[in-house]
């Protein structure tokens, strides 16, 4: 005989869950004490937020289903933002949270919450364990569910009797049972027939990739696609890294604050291969004037996608990758298309980033970061200008080297993430570049750092303000700074009371050393860069407007 | 925009008619009605969605119940040959005399069941399309309708087809 938290160990086990991230209470204690002494590794983080994004971060930067813990109530509520984030980057994570017992649900017990209720507009999908016996299943279903298919968090709850209760049961072995869940790979042969035949009649097709690319592994397969019928490609904020940043085709970014480039060509191209990509309003801005003479191709494994925001002509579910190779299967060569090729390498050139400014810039030093990590690096960002700054500056070359919360945006994401991603590559140089708001979000998580010696580099690009609003203020409120100037902190103070090395810098020429000194440390370092406080993102796409209506850069 | 009628066959789980109810207001998809219970198939249940909307609201109304892991099928039977029922319970003041007898003629022309009567009041069982109770509701609104429940719309395709999990 063995304890439901037992089970639950096991089954977890079983499932390849090799590092857990969580933090502890009355709840969850059996399966406390079960991890005690099994074979997983458990980080205790310092907020169940922290918690979430750890186990996020381990999933983009592995490929692999992360997996966050917590006690009932409000450790679960805590749960609630990085359960969102994960959700609209469709990012494959189990979240398991304790439960009151069984016979108090519904009574409003001490510590109780209705969670599987109030994650239910963010899940995949969630259970609620009512049965010791069930337990093995139900995480075989979990991993399966938010692995495969359009991925994305599932939940867990486990009441406490449940985890206490005597059974007699292995995990089970096997695949997942589940009647109403079968998700297309293969695109439809007759739809992928009339795409290789609009890609070969087109005069000057575009390549639009996203996350979906980066989650199917089709990184290749999009170059190839590229290279054969010499197709630009454009990525999106989700999908750097898809194609090297170097690349020749390569026209880098789209949307709000995409390159000129990439733009101008969506503008103009008679065809639009989109790839994984759903349409977010922060890369089409007006959608009626996104892609406005182009037909379009939408392949993408998850058919309310297809249609939603924009019609399309050729629409293809399944799986990116084996879509593109069917598609690249029965192409043949092209030759010529050198006029539109040229249109967009002009494009490209026209847009060389000039640096203009005296004081310290965001732009050089993302650059002489992407310059000395080269290969090495993975970036996880917070959000605002930090954000954007780091997607426009450094050159990713490979997928997977970019994490960064894209559709809800969650500040606070990047520290915690980037812990995640340390776990899951510790072979790699892992940096959340941060903005001093954001990095205040979940700061506490330096207390994580110091107790595993998580070797996480923290860029912050410190303007004292919350930079992107007060951009907002600057271009659109006529520059009323209401409340988002943010009063001058001691970064590295703070980071040494944890016990975490670090050092401010101010002046351009330190720049360089300072990363050197950070990147050759062997444990966790904490940069904090006295920007230029009123740099601003350039170009931009003002909200609602069509995407080739750009305002310009340094306008100061 | 028009009404259709989706048919959706789900697992018989806690927490379905959640996800379900929670997914139409989320979107901001109009129910109009919405009629669960038990099935042929052991372990599932079959609904019948009324909702309004143009093919493409519709459409995404489909993907996005099909998205749902315990949603196992779903059919728009709009434009189908199909039988389709609602019962409603009507309580109509009817006093003793002339009223009772004109309330107990409309409810015989409209073949409704008068199955509760009290001093003052009938209650009548009437089912059908869902116009013939709107008819029928108007018809007894001059006498007085002291309360009023209808069970939403069920629905089948005539014949031999059906719907079912696998094919
Ligand atoms: C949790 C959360 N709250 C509020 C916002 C709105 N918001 C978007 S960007 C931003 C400013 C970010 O400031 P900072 O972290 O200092 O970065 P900067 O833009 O200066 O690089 C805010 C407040 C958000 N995205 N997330």
């Amino acid at each position: 005989m063995k304890t439901g938290a037992k089970l639950l160990v096991e089954s977890l086990q079983r499932e390849g869950a090799g590092t857990i991230f969580g933090y502890p209470g009355g709840s969850v204690l059996p399966i406390y004490d079960e991890l005690y002494d099994a074979p997983i590794r458990h980080i205790l983080v310092r907020h169940e937020q922290a918690a979430a994004h750890a186990a996020d971060g381990y999933a983009r930067a592995s490929g692999r289903v992360g997996v966050c813990l917590a006690t009932s109530g409000p450790g679960a509520c805590n749960l609630v933002t990085g359960i969102a984030t994960a959700y609209m980057d469709s990012v494959p994570l189990v979240a398991i949270t304790g439960q009151v017992p069984t016979f108090m649900l519904g009574n409003d017990a001490f510590q109780e919450s209705d969670i599987t209720g109030i994650t239910m507009p963010v899940t995949k999908h969630s259970y609620l364990v009512k049965r010791a016996a069930d337990i093995g299943q139900v995480v075989k279903d979990a991993f399966y569910i938010a692995g495969t298919g359009r991925q994305g968090p599932v939940l867990v709850d486990i009441p406490k009797d449940v985890m206490t209760a005597q059974i007699d049961i292995e995990p089970p072995i096997g695949r997942a049972r589940l009647r109403g869940y079968q998700p297309t790979y293969e695109g439809h042969a007759l739809q992928i027939e009339k795409a290789v035949t609009l890609i070969g009649e087109a005069e000057r097709p575009l390549l639009y990739v996203g996350g979906g690319v980066i989650a199917s592994g089709a990184s290749e397969e999009v170059r190839r696609l590229a290279e054969l019928m010499l197709i630009p490609v454009a990525t999106t904020l989700m999908g750097l890294g898809a194609v090297p940043c170097d690349h020749p085709l390569n026209l880098g970014m789209i949307g709000m604050h995409g390159t000129e480039a990439a733009n101008y060509a969506v503008t103009e191209c008679d065809l639009l291969i989109a790839v994984g990509v759903r349409f977010d309003d922060r890369v089409t801005g007006k959608i009626d004037a996104f892609a406005p003479n182009a037909r379009i191709i939408h392949i993408d494994i998850d058919p309310a996608e297809i249609g939603k925001n924009k019609p399309v002509d050729v629409p293809i579910v399944g799986d990116a990758g084996k879509v593109l190779q069917s598609i690249i299967r029965r192409l043949i060569k092209k030759e010529g298309r050198e006029m539109w090729l040229a249109r967009t390498r002009h494009w490209k050139e026209a847009q060389t980033v000039r640096d203009g400014e005296d004081g310290l810039s965001p732009a050089h030093i993302i650059r002489e970061m992407s310059d000395l990590l080269g290969d090495r690096g993975i970036v996880v960002t917070e959000v605002g200008q930090n954000q954007m700054w780091a997607a426009q500056h450094y050159c990713f070359r490979r997928p997977r080297t970019w994490i960064s919360s894209g559709g809800l945006g969650t500040m606070g994401y990047g520290f915690p993430a980037a812990i995640g991603a340390h776990f899951a590559r510790p072979d790699e140089t892992v940096v959340d570049v941060a903005g001093d708001g954001s990095f205040q979000m979940n700061i506490q998580e330096l207390g994580t750092v110091a107790q595993y010696k998580v070797p996480v580099k923290v860029v912050i690009l410190n303007n004292m303000y919350l930079g992107m609003v007060r951009q907002w203020q600057e271009l659109f409120y006529d520059r009323r700074y209401s409340y988002t100037e943010l009063p001058a902190v001691d970064f590295v103070g703070i980071a040494r009371a944890y016990g975490v090395d670090g050092i401010r810098v101010e002046e351009k020429e330190e720049v360089r050393p300072a990363l050197e000194a950070a990147f050759t440390t062997d444990g966790p370092f904490v940069l904090d860069f006295r920007i230029e406080r009123e740099a601003n993102v350039f170009p931009m796409v003002p909200a609602g407007a069509a995407i080739n209506e750009m305002i310009g850069r340094r306008q100061r | 925009m028009k009404l259709h009628t989706l048919h959706v066959l789900v697992e018989n789980k806690a927490g379905v008619l959640a996800r379900i109810a929670g997914l139409f207001s989320r979107r901001g998809f109009n129910i109009e009605s919405l009629a669960v219970g038990t099935c042929e198939e052991a372990g599932m249940s079959r609904m019948t969605i009324v909702v309004l909307g143009d093919d493409a609201q519709i459409e995404q109304v489909k993907k996005q119940l099909n998205k749902l892991i315990d949603v196992i099928k779903v059919s728009d039977i709009t434009e189908q040959s199909t039988v389709s029922r609602e019962l409603a319970l009507i309580k109509v003041a009817a006093e003793p005399g002339e009223t009772r007898a004109g309330v107990m003629q409309i409810a015989n022309i409209f073949r409704a069941q008068i199955i509760d009567v009290g001093a003052k009041t009938v209650i009548l069982e009437v089912t059908g399309d869902s116009e013939k109770i709107d008819a029928l509701e108007t018809l007894l609104r001059q006498y007085g309708i002291k309360e009023f429940v209808r069970t939403g719309k069920i629905a089948l395709l005539r014949g031999q087809k059906g719907i079912k999990s696998t094919k």
